[in-house]
């Protein structure tokens, strides 16, 4: 009749991408006569931040403040081809394309601002702020919008750029399994420290420590988002969900949310976060996607502290309170002294 | 709540940023707090119809007769849609890159395959009118024997869930029902180990329950076409899928989407568009199909169960020698996704970690339930819980601590990994190092000042979006980089800490390829075709 | 045959016609046109179309639109002054305590309806409060947090 403590850890990494690639996407950008630029996607955004992070890559690859770009998805009839959002795949391959876009755009926006000013591209840098100039001699400006009026009515130039981002297919060797699954991996270490109730066998997550190594975190609040949110689902996952909760017998699912329990606000836990950053060689800016990665290596963590707590090993999922129950009871109870650290 | 650890892998960064690592405001966030953003049932249209399927009780039958007379006579009926009306009846998602038969049918022929297999449709004023047609409908049905559990499903005699597969497994190339992985020896390996764990891990499958539904709107448009807003994950996806189902050219079809309440996988599947889409045709009207949630929960598809075993060997100084994975998918009765996550379940084998010996055998099983899908961690979420539980056992086999345990046995760039590619762009040793730190678990030096990178060796420069190519980096070769923050200078020079433990060795690389043939992998035409060459 | 039913929605009177046995969540999306109430489950389980009648917090797809009659209605296209955002809808915005959006307009009002009773409520007093509105993509901390933080803004307006 006692509460007891123990930490799991979790090491794992997470394929970026379509399993094997061949799953490209495409971008368009274009300036619209004051200098303010579309990013057109049929890219989707789940929630994750996609139209989000491809305005940052965009404003970023153009050199113009992130308030001047807008993303516009997802129309199949103005953006061009993505593959869809799934597989950890749309910083990544959709960035990838946006950039490629951005830069064909920019190098446009670069010659129409050197025939206004009478110099050569190569010594122009944008600002950032909204203006092209001179590098070293910041008063021999032109803001962008004046450029854009100007390739628009006068040069006949249209500032606008395609991009495509397309990870080749990888073969498959049926008899050993060589392949190339993916051409970056995120990574990531979970320690969560659990409570265990011997005599309710429910479970209570208390702590998550994490670090996240991502490539590069486009929007650290983005990429928070996905940290968090993704762990609260690893826990979910870990001691809560299942349509079947007699598998394979598939009687007695739920049909609603009051029988299809998930942790409410209540069960939630702190979570202290650290992000590294590798960059990917092939990531836009080096960036990774923490989409899908996120959520699992709570799972395991959970389970290897409910062990460190009470000495049994639960290896279906979801663990729940039965289990945790039966386990101890066949074990002969928990052991005398807490374990783990 | 996060910090970002600047400090590690510096020297591979350009930092130098303007827009990028800042934390800008969500460009949808006011839309959010506002209600203004969009989803695809914000959208209005004047004699909207409703549509809704009637649904098998049965997990498997044949169907023996349907009267549906009396529903088509019922109050705000317009429409009864039976699978003889859909021109394309038989569809598998990845058919749109070649990989798969066509084995799932828009709606129920002769047999239904799963409880909730949709058997007919109704198009009606309301979503009540609807469901009270469906009531009025008349179906006899002869109960089939079914089998629910993967394991009983492949033994010989087994009931036959999916006449395009009938030993109840994909196939792989033609001649295989499941992906293989193979390197070096497991077997003989394992038989010099010290310590084996052989475990059996079982994932139940859960649901996305995004709190949005799946649903679409199918709207006839100018010009013969179809406007389609939607909740897919995957514009081009249903759209290209719709089109094959309704024998459509895509241009006929406009979709419209990109603001979705939540996906996590489950809205991939085309679930809805194409039924709304036949629908809009053959009534001339805008029609939705929306899920309830209870159609979500129970017959939207879930993430697939997965049974998997791992048998583990290791030496009492902690390196694992040998892992085998034999992986069981349930696949529902359908394919959709389920043979994909198969081979990059595969592809994940043996985890994040140098392990010199490595079989893996992941089969794509069909049972008569709710076809599975893609869920966030495809493919890898169970194996992941199954390896990390297994790498906890075996620390505790050995007499490690588990976090060290783990360090020994991580790969580090230029380790060549069981499908036989260079481990690069490491860092499972410095997220290990630096979550220990964070959480205050102790660990001893020696683990400290691991590191991913071999020594001396230079780092590929990044992001410019092209693949890497085998430049020099315009800076100097880096040393390794100490972890420990507090600055000792250890890294630069030689190391004054002691030898790390023996690493793993691997075996010799495979033997160069043939000239012509790329990277020497066999060709398989009959799953991937040959549209790359 | 449709019944009429009269009701305040967001400070304004409108007069609709909806079926017997129809559900306020319908009502106001189909029939009124409010489309900032979302649905999620039509079964009273998630929160997502939680709405304020006469201040109080009620899922709109189990309450009957007829017991609405000459209610005071509050969906979140009634949170804003004008320009002016409500400091919950300032606070969610800072906190990013939305990602996919869906269950935020419910989650507002549930907070609103705190917020509006107790003006500086605890966390627990927070947890609470939208312990019956689900969110799947957050996590929920950054939710609780903006809602704190709107509790202690000092721009708060009076009702």
């Amino acid at each position: 009749m006692a509460k007891h403590r123990g930490r799991g850890v979790a090491t794992i990494n997470y394929p970026i991408g379509m399993n094997l690639g061949g799953d490209p996407s495409q971008a368009l950008v274009h300036s619209n006569p004051s200098g303010k630029f579309t990013v057109s996607l049929s890219s989707i955004d789940l929630g994750q931040g996609m139209k989000s992070v491809t305005r940052q890559i965009c404003a970023e690859t153009l050199g113009v403040p992130v308030e001047d770009v807008y993303v516009d998805t997802a129309d199949s009839d103005t953006g061009p081809h993505c593959m869809g959002s799934f597989a950890s795949r749309g910083t990544h391959r959709v960035g990838n394309a946006v950039m490629s876009a951005a830069r064909e755009a920019r190098a446009v926006m670069m010659e129409a601002a050197a025939e206004e000013l009478e110099v050569d591209a190569g010594d122009l840098v944008t600002d950032g702020s909204g203006n092209i100039h001179v590098k070293g001699a910041p008063q021999r400006k032109i803001s962008v919008k004046d450029v854009a009026i100007a390739a628009q009515f006068r040069q006949g130039k249209t500032i606008s750029g395609r991009g495509i981002f397309l990870v080749p297919l990888s073969d498959v060797d049926p008899e050993t399994g060589e392949m190339s699954p993916a051409t970056c991996y995120a990574h990531a270490c979970m320690i969560v420290e659990v409570e265990v109730d011997d005599e309710t066998g429910e479970v209570t997550v208390l702590k998550m420590s994490s670090a996240y190594e991502l490539g590069r975190a486009l929007n650290p609040k983005l990429v928070e988002q996905q940290l968090v949110g993704g762990a609260w689902m690893g826990m979910s996952h870990a001691l809560y969900e299942t349509p079947e909760p007699y598998y394979p017998d598939t009687r007695n699912g739920p049909t609603d949310f009051n029988e299809y329990v998930m942790p409410g606000p209540g069960d939630v836990c702190p979570h202290d976060i650290a992000v590294l950053e590798r960059p990917a060689p092939d990531g836009p800016y080096g960036a990774k996607g923490p989409g899908e990665m996120c959520a699992n290596p709570v799972l395991p963590a959970i389970a290897n502290a409910i062990f460190a707590a009470v000495g049994v090993r639960i290896d279906e999922l979801p663990i729940t309170p039965e289990k945790v129950l039966r386990a101890l009871r066949a074990r002969g109870g928990p052991p005398p002294s807490a374990r783990g650290r | 709540m996060l910090e970002l650890r600047k400090d590690i892998f510096a020297d591979e960064r350009d930092d130098n940023l303007k827009e990028i690592g800042r934390p800008t405001p969500r460009q949808d966030i006011l839309g959010h707090v506002t209600g203004a953003s969009a989803y695809y049932d914000d959208h209005r249209f004047a004699n909207l119809l409703h549509l809704k399927v009637l649904r098998s009780p049965h997990a498997h039958a044949r169907i023996r007769s349907i009267d549906d007379s009396a529903a088509a006579r019922a109050p705000g009926v317009k429409r009864i849609i039976r699978a003889a009306d859909v021109p394309v009846n038989l569809n598998t998602l990845l058919s749109l890159i070649q990989f798969g038969k066509d084995d799932e049918p828009s709606l129920a022929t002769d047999v239904v395959r799963y409880k909730g297999e949709p058997i007919l449709a109704v198009v009606a004023t309301s979503e009540r009118a609807a469901h009270e047609a469906l009531a009025l409908v008349r179906i006899s049905y002869d109960p089939l024997p079914a089998i629910f559990d993967v394991e009983e499903a492949l033994k010989p005699g087994a009931p036959s869930v999916n006449p395009t597969y009938p030993k109840n497994t994909f196939e792989y190339y033609g001649k295989y029902d499941h992906q293989k992985l193979r390197y070096g020896d497991a077997d003989a390996a394992l038989a010099k180990c010290d310590v084996i764990v052989d475990q059996r891990y079982q994932m139940s499958p859960i649901e996305h329950a995004p709190t949005e539904t799946n649903g679409s709107i199918a709207v006839p448009d100018t010009n013969g076409r179809f406007v389609v807003h939607t909740s897919t994950q995957a514009l081009f996806f249903s759209l290209d899928t719709s089109a094959k189902i309704n024998a459509m050219e895509s241009n006929r079809l406009h979709f419209i989407g990109g603001t979705v309440g939540g996906g996590f996988g489950g809205k991939v599947d085309t679930l809805t568009e194409p039924l709304a889409i036949l629908a809009a045709r053959l009534t001339g009207a805008p029609v939705r199909y929306r899920l309830s949630r209870h159609e979500e929960m129970q017959f939207g598809s879930p993430r697939g169960a997965e049974r998997i075993f791992v048998t583990d060997g290791a030496m009492k100084d902690g390196r694992i020698m040998a892992r085998k994975v034999k992986a069981y998918f349930d696949s529902g009765a359908y394919t959709r996704l389920s043979s994909y996550a198969a081979v990059k379940c595969a592809a994940h084998i043996p985890g994040p970690y140098t392990i010199p010996n490595v079989y893996g055998d992941v089969y794509c099983v069909f049972t008569n339930r709710t076809p599975a899908t893609a869920m966030r961690g495809f493919g890898v979420t169970a194996l992941d819980f199954a390896l990390e539980c297994q790498m906890d056992k075996l620390a505790v086999a050995v007499g490690m601590d588990p976090i060290e345990f783990r360090i020994l046995n991580a790969y580090r760039d230029g380790d060549m990994k069981a499908h036989r590619r260079e481990a690069k762009n490491c860092a499972l040793i410095e997220c290990a190092q630096v979550a220990a730190e964070k959480a205050n678990w102790p660990i001893r030096e020696e683990f400290k000042r691991m590191s991913s990178r071999r020594e001396g060796a230079a780092p590929a420069p990044y992001g410019t979006g092209a693949p890497a190519a085998a430049q020099k980096p315009a800076h100097a070769t880096p040393q390794r980089i100490p972890y420990d923050r507090a600055g000792e200078a250890a890294a630069r020079g030689t190391p004054a800490q002691p030898p790390p433990a023996p690493r793993p060795t691997s075996p010799p690389p495979p033997a160069a390829p043939p000239a012509g043939s790329g990277h020497g992998a066999a060709r398989f035409s009959s799953v991937f075709g040959t549209r790359r060459r | 045959m449709k019944t009429p039913v009269q009701f305040s929605l967001n400070g304004e009177d409108v007069a609709t016609f909806v079926e017997g046995g129809a559900n306020l969540l319908d009502a106001l999306r189909e029939t009124v046109g409010d489309l900032t109430v979302k649905g999620g489950c039509w079964q009273g389980t998630c929160g997502v179309c939680t709405v304020l009648i006469d201040g109080a917090p009620r899922v709109a797809c189990i309450t009957l639109a007829e017991s609405c009659a000459g209610r005071a209605i509050e969906t979140v296209a009634g949170l804003r002054r004008g320009a002016e955002l409500h400091p919950l809808q300032t606070a969610f915005m800072e906190r990013f305590a939305a990602q996919c959006g869906y269950c935020t307009p419910g989650m507002l009002m549930a907070a609103k309806a705190l917020l509006d009773r107790n003006p500086a409520p605890s966390r627990e007093e927070v947890v609470d409060a939208i312990g019956g509105n689900i969110c799947r993509c957050t996590g929920y901390e950054p939710i609780i947090e903006a809602i704190l933080d709107a509790s202690r803004s000092n721009s708060r307006r009076s009702a």
